[in-house]
């Protein structure tokens, strides 16, 4: 299995803050990571930092073996990286369709080529009867595959979601879990944040944990559970749904 | 070009700074609050002159006299305007909160100009009047006053939002709304005293610049456009920074006018602007 | 699943633009009637109107595109129709150039300034840019005020020709002509904007207005995009810059490149609707009427009672109907049916 992507010793302070220090690790082709660690210990940071919305103060980001560091977001994503974000952005005034059909221009040169691509991966999340409804008509959960959808659209070979679980009520969770399952089954690539402990070690081939912006530990499921560090960084906030 | 008529627009510069430093911390003081720009700013102060001019037309009160009733009126109608109109647009896009006040400035200048007319009005023999002469620099006595009375309440400005406990409130409410709701800050409030500090800051700049100054219509519109500059120049939400930034303005505004040209005096304090905007976005003292 | 493909290829047989049957016959026939209007000899005054009508909406499309489109909001638009105008003006005066051509020159120039000022603009966010477009509006006018090439403050009289109408642009005996003109621009414009809202660049910029940041993530290119949603709206308001100074026949830095025509044009588009290609006629048909009876019934300060009543309408739209006029249309006229 070949290194798809590959951080090394990537850094970044706001003012006194160390939000990353030296965070390494890979991520092999065709596996899930999962990332996980207290609220504050940089993770989001990261993903802002590898997909170019925050300069790195040091550090690498390579994917297959070709330096991605510092440059555009909207590059990085024509070079096959794509991301859902915590807080939700989805274009409110616009439909799900047109929503989706943005992600599928980067491919796409024909408009109605990219509309056919949006509903096949609107298809794939399951939500083609809301295709024409405003996106701000839809619920948190339809909102998170929205996302999901309009990332999915640009082709991407390693996707980033942020938080795909949060905010969302527990007989939504199942299907959004199904579905990251699925994209891996597809042949992508998936880093994903996550709270939900359960969920985490369920789906993830590997886990990256963080604390304090550091990495404390990158290791199997089985092994992070055992993780002292890893346990002490969260105790009292395992959330065993 | 002696040395004298340099020092002589550097010092109109600093007074009359002096004067855009009050009326940009009331602007920078509303936005911090809020995150509005009250691009009405400049039309409050119109409003501020010709209210020290109608209580002198009128009354035959003076302009200093007239300040604490100038302030009382301005500080009603910032109330007024956040009850009536701010309060409603608080969540709006910045769009529409940009239209909103800049509606509210054209409102305000074509009632002005319909029932003031566009005559330009001044003061006859205010109390304070005449010059001051030092080593062949002339300073007018009004200038002179109207620059110390505004720094003095500039300073008082500054003492009250940092020492005092409704100050203080004020700052946490600028900061973060949500937290000082939950110390039991009414948020509603202090928007409500933020603008009327910020038009009591324009009812002092104004009734000062009434006793020397042109009083018409349209009066505020440069004044408008120096306050954002100051604003932005100063970091927009500090009130140190608009002093300064004041200052540099009207020094720029002074010696560019003297020694390049007068008529685009204008034009050197808009690129004051666009360098500081475009260099350093957060201003001197702004977070951005 | 059957069922799910099913319904896949029946969405992908759905047509990619929506028309909806009513609205376009309702269109058609106003388009036809505003055609055939000066045939039943309508005043002067009537024509005019019109005709600032549609000028204006075109202004506003200007701004609209820029707002509406990339959510940049320009308090300085007035520059590209001065530029326009004085283009087409000056090569007129000094080289006998038709307006036509003048027309293009103006959009030339136009183009050529949103890019010079777009670059470094990009950096601005939210209220610096707007304030910063204020401050360049202003200082043309500045500069064209002391500009004596150009006339500085009395600006350029366009010299009468009553020879050939149609190649110096200026109908003495009729002015219906100028109607027609405004008319077909109005229509050409319209149309140019619905196929950019249709088009690969208009969902770019839709992204873009609605959410740079996703956008972003969504490989556009947010800085380029911007400066070509400038570049586009400046080339739109060009052509009315060059009319209007054929139709008045003095160019001057105070009627051309003036704060109110900036203000106006924003006023317009909100009153309307920002973002929706119905917004500047809807937003002009209210406002320009406005103005121009004021004029006639209150005569001198008439200047002052459009503005009272445009200050006061804006301050009411934005409080209870910031999406505009036009989103008191049924949404049926305006949406196609939801699936289900």
């Amino acid at each position: 299995m070949s290194n798809l992507l590959k951080v090394e010793n990537l850094s970044r302070s706001f003012g006194g803050i160390h939000a990353n220090s030296d965070i390494t690790f890979d991520v092999n082709e065709g596996e899930i990571l999962g990332v996980i660690g207290p609220n504050g210990a940089g993770k989001s940071t990261l993903f802002d930092l590898i997909t170019g919305f925050t300069k790195s103060d040091k550090g690498k980001v390579l994917l297959r073996d070709k330096n991605i560091t510092n440059i555009r977001p909207d590059l990085i994503c024509r070079l096959g990286v794509g991301r859902t974000f915590q807080k939700l952005k989805p274009f409110a005034d616009q439909t799900l369709l047109e929503n989706v059909i943005v992600g599928a221009l980067v491919k796409e040169k024909n408009l109605k080529v990219a509309r056919d691509k949006a509903l096949e991966i609107i298809d794939f999340v399951d939500l083609i009867e809301k295709r024409h409804h405003y996106a701000k008509e839809l619920s948190t959960g339809q909102r998170k595959r929205l996302e999901l959808a309009r990332a999915l659209a640009t082709d991407p070979k390693l996707l980033l979601m942020d938080e795909v679980t949060g905010g969302v009520d527990q007989k939504t969770i199942p299907g959004l879990v199904e579905l990251v399952l699925k994209l891996k089954k597809n042949g992508i690539t998936v880093v994903t944040i996550e709270h939900n402990m359960k969920i985490i070690m369920d789906i993830s081939d590997r886990i990256l944990a963080l604390n304090q912006g550091k990495r404390i530990a990158f290791d199997t499921p089985k092994n992070i559970s055992q993780n002292s560090q890893v346990i002490d960084a969260y105790l009292g906030t395992v959330d065993a749904a | 070009m002696t040395s004298q008529v340099i020092i002589q627009a550097i010092i109109s510069g600093i007074l009359m700074g002096l004067i855009y430093a009050l009326i940009a911390a009331g602007l920078s003081l509303i936005f911090g609050l809020m995150e509005i720009v009250n691009f009405a700013h400049g039309d409050h102060l119109m409003i501020a002159m010709f209210s020290t001019f109608w209580f002198w037309m009128l009354f035959g009160i003076d302009p200093i006299f007239s300040i604490p009733l100038t302030i009382i009126l301005m500080a009603f109608l910032g109330v007024f305007t956040h009850y009536f109109i701010i309060r409603k647009i608080l969540n709006s896009t910045m769009l529409i909160q940009i239209c909103a006040t800049f509606g509210l400035a054209v409102a305000i200048r074509a009632l002005a100009q319909f029932f003031f007319t566009p005559d330009f009005r001044t003061i006859k023999n205010p109390i304070i009047q005449g010059k001051l002469e030092i080593y062949g620099i002339f300073i007018g006595y009004p200038q002179l006053f109207a620059s110390f009375v505004c720094l003095f309440a500039f300073i008082l400005l500054y003492l009250f939002v940092s020492k005092t406990e409704t100050g203080t409130a004020l700052q946490a409410t600028s900061q973060d709304r949500q937290a000082a709701e939950i110390l039991g800050i009414p948020s509603n409030k202090m928007f409500a005293l933020g603008w009327a500090i910020g038009l009591s800051c324009v009812a002092v700049a104004g009734s000062m610049l009434s006793n020397y100054y042109y009083v018409f219509p349209d009066v505020g519109v440069n004044f408008s456009l120096f306050a954002f500059v100051a604003v932005a120049l100063g970091g927009f939400g500090s009130i140190n920074g608009s002093l300064i930034a004041g200052v540099i303005i009207g020094i720029v505004e002074s010696v560019g006018g003297l020694l390049i040209d007068p008529s685009y005096k204008l034009l050197y304090v808009f690129a004051v602007y666009l360098l500081v905007v475009i260099l350093r976005p957060q201003g001197i003292f702004g977070r951005y | 699943m059957n069922l799910t493909s099913k319904e896949l290829l029946q969405a992908k047989n759905e047509p990619l633009n929506y028309f909806n049957k009513n609205s376009l016959i309702i269109i058609g026939l106003v388009v036809l009637g505003l055609f055939l209007y000066p045939f039943i000899s309508p005043s002067k005054f009537a024509l005019h109107l019109l005709m600032m009508i549609f000028m204006h909406a075109v202004m506003s499309q200007s701004w609209n595109v820029l707002a509406g489109f990339s959510g940049q909001i320009s308090l300085g638009h007035a520059i590209f129709f001065g530029i326009g105008a004085y283009a087409s003006g000056y090569f007129y005066t000094k080289f006998q150039i038709t307006p036509w051509v003048g027309i293009i020159i103006g959009i030339s120039i136009s183009a050529l300034v949103a890019l010079l000022i777009g670059i470094p603009m990009l950096r601005l966010k939210g209220h610096y840019f707007a304030i910063a477009t204020l401050l360049i509006g202003i200082s043309f006018q500045v500069i064209f005020q002391r500009w004596s090439e150009v006339g500085a403050s009395a600006g350029l009289y366009v010299p009468i020709n009553r020879d050939s109408p149609w190649l110096s642009m200026q109908f003495h005996k009729n002015k219906v002509a100028y109607y027609y003109i405004t008319l077909v621009f109005f229509i050409i414009t319209f149309f140019l904007v619905w196929l950019l809202n249709r088009s690969k660049l208009g969902y770019r910029l839709k992204a873009i207005r609605d959410q740079s940041e996703a956008a972003s993530s969504l490989g556009i290119h947010v800085s380029k995009y911007k400066v070509v949603a400038f570049i586009i709206s400046a080339m739109i308001m060009a052509p009315m810059g060059s009319i209007y100074a054929q139709y008045v026949l003095i160019i001057d830095p105070n009627n051309t490149f003036s704060v109110d025509i900036s203000i106006l044009v924003l006023l317009i588009s909100v009153m309307g609707g920002v973002g929706n290609i119905w917004g500047p006629i809807i937003g002009s048909s209210i406002l320009i009427p406005i103005s121009e009876f004021s004029r006639i019934y209150f005569g001198g300060t008439g200047r002052s009672i459009d503005l009272i009543i445009y200050g006061i309408l804006i301050i009411l739209i934005c409080i209870f109907r910031p999406s505009g006029i036009v989103s008191l249309i049924p949404r049926s006229f305006r949406e196609r049916e939801k699936v289900k």
